[in-house]
């Protein structure tokens, strides 16, 4: 689980990133604010991944699959 | 939304913003000066009383509309969430510093796209320094820099700010006279209240949705070739040029002219054009976004940017009492052209900031890793 709440952009995305660099099939990210969960989504996609939301009382958490 | 329509939806703000940027100048504003976030909240801080460099004093009203255009649209949205803690006084520094930089150079990264589309090609150096600190800030933002997280915050902390715009929209309003108000210069030049407070209601609403940021379409190109945030900055760019040549065309005053003499509220001087700006690029990458960005987050609830709109203010106020703005290029008496630019004071604080942002950048990305 990537823990990106209170964090503002770039950094999430920076996380994410750095996160890929393992290569993984599957990444789980938080986060706690709209632009945050768009950036991360418009990322993750560009690499070819596919990301699904939930909410959860103004949290975002991001399932990040190949 | 999808990245296509984010993509159409930011592209098509952009040329709304650029054409009404076009229009504030035809209603009154400075030219190349449609919208200016560190010029705007340098005159309100001297319409306020907090410097005394009477041809820049005026409460504009475009600086309490994007903060209330923000505001209401992130409400709407139900994104408007108080929040903060993340290195309010570095932040206030930063904010600090950044103002230096763009009064060194006459405008904010906004007013820079502006004056290019006004044919002002000093404006080309700025760009290159801008792009230049972006890309200082790339390098440690790859390191692993970070002003740490922000925390929820009651809702009165993330309302302080658009109320503080309330009661200035009142001040100008209803009791002018406590304020001060130039009588020539730029301060002197200004679009009717109620059409520019509608125009920065409008594109602070535009920015909220779009999450327009001068500062972060560079940045997001080079760090993720991620281009939805630049299409912004060009659209703006498109639209602006294109309604000056129209305007240009049609009026009498001049809103486009191109070369780097005789430009208006701009200087010649242009080794100070590159070093500010891009003390404004690395110093607002470190900040997370430019100042019209802090405005739109600091009527979204964060009060980190409310006090990074704070600290452009002191820094617009001491820029003025202390002789740190760039003077703009003019003609003596006997006709000779004179290059302005900063004087000793101001290139001293441009490098003085530069410092310090260094310093700020490398004790948050190699100093003691905290918990991420």
């Amino acid at each position: 689980m990537l823990d990106a709440r209170g964090l503002s952009c770039p950094e999430p995305v920076v996380m994410i990133r750095k996160a890929m660099a393992s290569k993984a099939n599957e990444y789980t990210m938080v986060v706690d604010n709209v632009t945050s969960k768009e950036n991360v989504t418009r990322y993750a996609e560009h690499q070819g991944y596919t990301v699904t939301v939930s909410e959860n009382g103004g949290e975002y958490t991001l399932t990040i699959k190949k | 939304m999808k990245l296509k329509n984010e993509k159409l939806a930011i592209a098509l703000a952009g040329l709304g913003i650029g054409i009404i940027a076009a229009l504030l100048v035809l209603f009154g504003n400075p030219t190349n000066m449609g919208f200016c976030i560190a010029c705007f909240l340098r005159d309100t801080a001297g319409g306020l009383k907090l410097h005394s460099a009477a041809v820049v004093q005026y409460v504009r009203p475009e600086i309490i509309g994007l903060v209330l255009g923000s505001f209401i649209m992130a409400s709407l949205n139900k994104e408007w969430a108080p929040k903060g803690g993340s290195a309010p006084l570095t932040r206030f520094i930063l904010g600090f510093f950044v103002m230096v930089g763009c009064l060194a150079f006459l405008g904010c990264p906004f007013r820079m796209i502006l004056r290019l589309a006004g044919g002002d090609l000093n404006a080309v150096f700025g760009l290159i320094g801008f792009v230049a600190g972006i890309l200082c800030g790339v390098f440690f933002l790859n390191k692993g820099y970070s002003l740490k997280r922000t925390y929820k915050q009651p809702k009165l902390e993330g309302a302080a700010f658009p109320i503080i715009q309330v009661i200035v929209l009142v001040l100008l309003v209803g009791f002018s006279s406590l304020l001060a108000f130039s009588e020539s210069g730029p301060g002197s030049k200004h679009a009717p209240i109620i059409i520019a407070l509608a125009a920065g209601l409008i594109v602070g609403a535009l920015a909220q949705r779009t999450r327009l940021c001068m500062v972060g379409g560079i940045r997001d190109a080079v760090l993720f070739r991620e281009f939805k945030l630049l299409l912004g900055f060009i659209a703006i760019f498109v639209a602006a040029l294109v309604a000056n040549l129209i305007l240009n065309g049609t009026q009498e005053a001049t809103f486009f002219k191109l070369g780097t003499q005789s430009q208006a509220v701009s200087h010649s001087a242009q080794l100070w054009n590159v070093l500010g700006m891009m003390l404004v690029g690395f110093g607002c990458t470190l900040l997370g976004g430019c100042p019209l960005r802090q405005l739109i987050l600091a009527g979204e609830g964060n009060t980190d940017s409310a006090v990074t709109v704070l600290g452009l203010i002191v820094g617009a106020a001491f820029c003025h009492n202390f002789g740190l703005a760039g003077a703009a290029d003019s003609v003596n008496d006997a006709g000779e052209y004179i290059v302005g630019g900063p004087g000793i004071n101001g290139k001293v604080a441009v490098i003085l900031g530069l410092i310090v942002v260094t310093i700020i950048a490398c004790v948050n990305t190699f100093g003691k890793k905290e918990e991420k």
